[in-house]
């Protein structure tokens, strides 16, 4: 109905209050801090396809150690989101296998158990001589090749724990905005761009050609991120809340700054600084526009999980 | 037996009896709803109509808030209700994020998802849902759609053509159906909220969901604490609050 005509407008004159933001900054950094903790396996798996691992010494203890970090980030928080959070257990309890929160909560759990276990074989590896007599390092150093065997695994799973949330978000029917095959590809170039963002802090010692495949795999992600949200921003998905829900934005309304800096700083500027990067090495720029990349991902997250719960829904 | 509501929008005066009355019934707290009437204004005065629309939970058949919980704490009963079992809802506010019409809240005392069960307890025990009991004029219809001979079914019949269900794209398949309801009255997005109801206005935002003097941290540590909750019927203790104020004035 066209709300213009002065016959036909009609204005909501008695009503409750909206809710408002319900999934706020907690659920934007859970989501930020899963890209980092999937992405540094998925980016790190392609790096030792391409390269020998004398030319990344570090990688086989840190990568799985800053998915663990990240991974217990985006736990604690998954957490601290929930009313109940000492409930959560009646996920494994009372499992309902039609909800991605269910499934996911299940993967990323086997998931961080086992990247502990390969941070903990990578960790004791590399310091051979640290608590050398301690019986649990003992038996960790004892199935040392337990991590190469299990890390194909852990590549496969990183990918679904990673792209669930977007099955969430399709779940979330209410929010039309989050469109599944949109989402499945955000969260597949988030995981590459933070997943190398974050493996560019301990490239310092690594070789030229491999660092020059981090930056590539960060150039790729920031384009493509881009690209993403560039279409969604503009073409929507000619559905009528998704259409709603832009056009605010769009008119300059709440977000739209934040979305601006996230598309520039986080994408434009990282993706020609990355560029630059693969033809002259400069490890300086190259964490500059990692440190970029990552804030401006958790920005444009932030926007995209906030701007459809804006939307009256009756 | 597949229960459902039909609301007559041509009957319904605004009166928000059956908002009292589940309030009531359901004890449902302050600044959250499991039933409520939206004003809309159509037209430009002088020439303008106020239309009434009662919104409540939809009790789906293909129910996306059901689909997303993650422990089945909501869950279908055998007459088709989606019901909710609070004891079980561990708080994450997916079914919220689920349901298209906005029919679900956090208690802010219980701190669990909540909404309206078509007052499935009085239902157990034969009676009308609170809201069907208390309308003056007969709007609220309720009954089995799946028996051609009860009343709504028959309701259904009458106004064929007339009777529709909100956001039927989203293929929910609602139980609540609304007769004389138009695009204006029934789709959000054909209505507009002026300053102070606007659409975007952080005037018509509740400013928190759950308890306002909560923290994060007091979420973990909740289970823990001794205090004394509130709760509705801490308002009703008259007799008790009426005894200390006197004697804290001193009194005889």
């Amino acid at each position: 109905m066209e709300n213009t005509i002065h016959a036909t407008q009609a204005i909501v004159t008695l009503d409750v209050a909206l809710p408002g933001i319900i999934w706020g900054w907690m659920i934007t950094l859970n989501m930020w801090a899963k890209s980092v903790g999937t992405g540094v396996i998925l980016v790190g798996a392609f790096l030792l396809y391409r390269h020998k691992k004398e030319e990344m010494p570090n990688l086989r203890w840190m990568m799985p150690l800053i998915s663990f970090i990240f991974l217990n980030i985006f736990l604690l928080f998954t957490l601290a989101d929930l009313h109940h959070p000492y409930r959560m257990i009646n996920i494994f309890l009372h499992p309902h296998w039609t909800s991605a929160i269910t499934v996911g909560a299940w993967m990323a759990s086997l998931f961080t158990g086992l990247i502990t276990v390969m941070m903990l074989i990578g960790g004791f590896d590399a310091y051979p001589d640290f608590r050398k007599n301690c019986g649990i390092a003992k038996t960790v150093r004892g199935i040392s090749p337990f991590y190469e065997k299990i890390f194909p695994f852990v590549v496969f799973l990183a990918i679904p724990v990673t792209l669930y949330t977007a099955i969430i978000m399709a779940e979330s029917s209410a929010r039309e905005l989050w469109q599944a095959p949109a989402e499945v590809m955000q969260m597949m170039w988030a995981a590459l761009l933070a997943g190398s963002a974050g493996l560019i802090f301990i490239s310092g010692s690594w070789s030229k050609e491999s660092r020059k495949d981090l930056a590539l795999v960060l150039a790729i992600a920031t384009f493509f991120s881009f690209m993403m949200y560039m279409g969604e921003y503009f073409f929507s998905f000619k559905s009528a809340e998704a259409e709603a829900t832009l056009a605010f934005v769009h008119a300059g309304g709440e977000y739209n700054v934040e979305f601006w800096f996230a598309m520039v700083l986080g994408f434009i500027v990282p993706f020609f600084l990355a560029v630059s990067n693969m033809k002259n090495d400069n490890k300086t720029l190259l964490r500059f526009a990692a440190i970029l990349a990552l804030v401006g991902l958790y920005m444009a997250k932030d926007v995209w999980l906030k701007i459809p719960q804006m939307l009256s829904l009756s | 037996m597949k229960l459902g509501f039909l609301v007559d929008l041509n009957l319904c005066m605004g009166c928000k009896g059956c908002e009292v009355a589940c309030k009531v019934e359901n004890e449902v707290p302050l600044g959250t709803w499991r039933l409520r009437v939206k004003y809309i204004d159509i037209g430009t005065f002088p020439d303008t109509s106020r239309s009434f629309t009662p919104l409540r939970c939809n009790h789906c058949e293909s129910a996306p808030c059901e689909r997303i919980c993650p422990v089945s704490a909501l869950h279908y009963l055998e007459n088709g209700i989606v019901n909710v079992d609070s004891s079980r809802c561990i708080g994450c506010a997916g079914c919220m994020m689920a349901c298209p019409y906005g029919a679900i809240y956090m208690d802010p005392e219980t701190n669990t998802a909540d909404k309206c069960t078509y007052c499935a307890h009085r239902i157990e025990s034969g009676m009308m849902p609170a809201c069907v009991v208390v309308c003056p004029v007969q709007a609220n219809i309720f009954g089995d759609i799946d028996d051609d001979t009860s009343h709504i079914s028959q309701y259904i019949m009458e106004h064929q053509g007339a009777v529709q269900v909100r956001k039927p794209e989203k293929h929910t398949i609602p139980k609540h159906f609304y007769v004389g309801g138009g695009n204006q009255t029934l789709n959000p997005l054909a209505q507009q909220r002026l300053e102070g109801y606007n659409l975007f206005n952080n005037v018509t935002h509740l400013k928190h969901i759950g308890n306002p003097h909560e923290s994060v941290i007091d979420r973990f540590t909740e289970p823990f604490r001794s205090e004394e909750k509130l709760d509705n019927r801490s308002f009703m203790d008259f007799d008790n609050n009426a005894h200390e104020s006197h004697e804290e004035e001193g009194g005889h």
